[in-house]
């Protein structure tokens, strides 16, 4: 259930959120935030999380370190 | 805000050197003709005659593909689409100012509907708006339900308005279909490079199909879409113009094999813009102090392409909100508040007949124009001028010099006035504070011109361009342009051969990279 948005760097350009293949992305006040119940890191769709991939700022869209990585 | 006046790196060393090349001109005594009943001009280097009568016809009343169209109509770009999918080294998405004006930059993002209404409420009131355009503030086709949910409410509601949109190309080829459906016959790719060895350089990463592409890898697939929808888009018959950025160093001298590729392609006009870099706007560039090009850099490489095809010069590089003619955004004026309590009547006739006034207008210059140009025939001098001209629009001169947010740049020759760029500037006149750093700024914009046409010009103003070889001219003040640059020409000349004006090359001038500041009102004072 690995990765989070750090609030601080989103731009709220919305790129991350019709990438990602568990619908995990939602908006809320301007900037993205990742529902981390529902985020796969991308395991058994793509090679990359496709956050990461897209975000337009570098280490915005990193692994929430406070939790469990996901378990297949 | 304080980093507004800050004119670059490099600059003031450039500019020192630029000084020097001041040319001596003799007292004004007079140019020519004035301006007489149905004088008119409208300074065009891609007006009718340079286009197939089809294109013409397409392009003529859109601001942003017609020179000659955006001394008359606007246009507004609405910002629904905020998503990107490449990285290039000369945006940082992370900035957002009111006062910042350059692509990319946006105060609010608006939804489908939002927009619409919004195209509704500024058609009503500006019926010289034409157009509009999705230009960002990310790429219009990372985004393509709010893209085309947009034009779709638009094209149902008001079909007179022309649509356009602006993308750096990777997505496409997957879209021209559906922008074909929707009756967009306006497409602009920025194309930047077609090696991939420079792509390198200026694009970090490219996201394609579920996949982040860096590097060499990233550049090439970026241009083999590019190209291929470039292709598309000429084979389903819409216009497309290509924005290239030219970053000195990076890709100035490459950018001439650009231009015979997008122009093989089909092609019909080729953008070709400063570099904005500063270190302030946070980008790639800007942080490595990558310059921007100067003036004469831009033109001599504008000029080198134009054998191949149509160049344009009067581009703005305006916001992804932008909202008004090119060069002024009155977006401010329609804010989201402000539309949903508006009552919007779109008045499809109003706005025919605007247009139908334009057109008596514009036939009546270019009768005026070619009368003045006879007045040229007998010349047969290579002498090449520039002049500066303040306007605010109408292809007039009717700017005081004092109030100039930008000069237009004419360069004369014994064929006529052509239309060769714009520069920004701060205002001179802002009530007192920091007059004399604002006239140093202006005349490093325009120190590359013989003289300045202006409405209305100060005493003071008038003896510094004076010293620094510039003749300030206020006897065109409301005349058309372009019979008011060749008349000055005319006398230029006559001057020349009589010994009354030196014959030496002026210098290079700088092109602004700094924010601009909208003044309201300016105070009193009319420089």
């Amino acid at each position: 259930m690995p990765y989070k948005i750090v609030a601080s760097q989103c731009t709220g350009c919305s790129a991350c959120e019709p990438e990602c293949p568990n619908k995990a992305i939602f908006e809320k006040e301007g900037i993205f935030l990742i529902d981390p119940k529902k985020c796969t890191e991308c395991i058994g769709f793509f090679d990359e999380p496709q956050c990461v991939a897209v975000c337009p700022v570098d280490k915005t869209c990193i692994v929430d370190k406070s939790l469990p990585r996901y378990q297949k | 805000m304080e980093a507004l006046m800050e004119p670059g790196r490099g600059v003031s060393e450039r500019f020192s050197k630029l000084k020097g090349l001041a040319i001596a001109v003799a007292p004004h005594k007079g140019c020519g003709s004035s301006g007489g009943s149905g004088k008119s001009s409208c300074g065009s280097s891609a007006g009718s005659g340079d286009l197939p009568p089809d294109v013409w016809e397409k392009v003529k009343n859109h601001p942003c593909y017609s020179e000659e169209g955006h001394h008359h109509y606007a246009r507004m770009h609405v910002a629904v689409a905020p998503a990107c999918n490449i990285q290039c080294n000369y945006c940082n998405r992370k900035y957002d100012c009111a006062n910042e004006s350059r692509p990319g930059v946006v105060s609010e993002r608006l939804t489908p509907g939002q927009a619409a209404r919004k195209v509704l409420a500024v058609a009503s009131e500006i019926p010289q708006m034409t157009v509009l355009g999705i230009a960002g503030p990310g790429d219009p086709l990372a985004n393509p339900d709010k893209t085309f949910g947009t034009f779709d409410r638009v094209f149902k509601a008001a079909p007179d308005i022309k649509l356009c949109l602006s993308t750096n190309g990777l997505a496409l080829p997957d879209h021209v279909a559906r922008i074909k459906d929707f009756k967009v016959d306006h497409v602009t790719i920025t194309i930047n490079m077609i090696d991939p060895e420079v792509g390198a350089r200026i694009y970090p990463w490219v996201f394609f199909r579920h996949k982040r592409y860096v590097g060499k890898d990233a550049a090439k697939l970026l241009s083999e879409r590019q190209l291929e929808g470039l292709e598309m888009l000429t084979q389903a018959g819409i216009l497309c113009k290509v924005n290239s950025v030219m970053i000195p160093g990076i890709n100035d001298d490459h950018l001439v094999e650009v231009n015979k590729a997008v122009k093989s392609r089909g092609a019909f006009l080729h953008n070709i813009m400063p570099l904005i870099s500063a270190p302030e706007h946070g980008t790639v560039f800007g942080l490595a102090g990558q310059r921007g090009p100067t003036a004469q850099e831009l033109k001599a490489l504008q000029d080198k392409c134009e054998g191949e095809m149509n160049m344009m010069r009067h581009c703005r590089q305006c916001r992804a909100d932008a909202v008004g003619l090119l060069g002024e955004d009155r977006g401010a004026e329609f804010t989201t508040e402000r539309i949903e309590s508006m009552e919007i009547q779109y008045d499809a006739g109003k706005r025919q007949s605007y247009r139908d006034s334009v057109e008596v207008e514009r036939s009546a210059r270019r009768a005026a124009r070619e009368q003045e140009l006879l007045t040229l025939a007998g010349e047969n001098s290579n002498r090449k001028i520039l002049l500066a001209v303040a306007t605010k629009g109408g292809g007039k001169v009717n700017e005081h010099f004092g109030h100039a947010k930008e000069f237009q740049i004419y360069e004369m020759s014994t064929a006529g006035a052509k239309f060769v760029g714009h520069r920004r500037v701060d205002l001179y006149c802002q009530g007192g504070y920091g007059e004399e750093d604002a006239l140093a700024g202006v005349i490093r914009a325009i120190n590359d011109c013989v003289a300045v046409l202006v409405a209305k010009i100060g005493a003071c103003p008038k003896e510094e361009l004076r010293k620094a070889g510039i003749e300030p001219i206020d006897q065109y003040a409301y005349d058309h342009i372009e019979t008011s640059a060749i008349s000055y020409y005319r006398s230029y000349l006559e001057r020349l051969k009589s010994g009354a004006v030196a014959d030496v090359e002026r210098g290079d001038a700088v092109i602004r990279q700094g924010a601009f500041i909208e003044v309201g009102a300016p105070a009193g004072q009319a420089a």
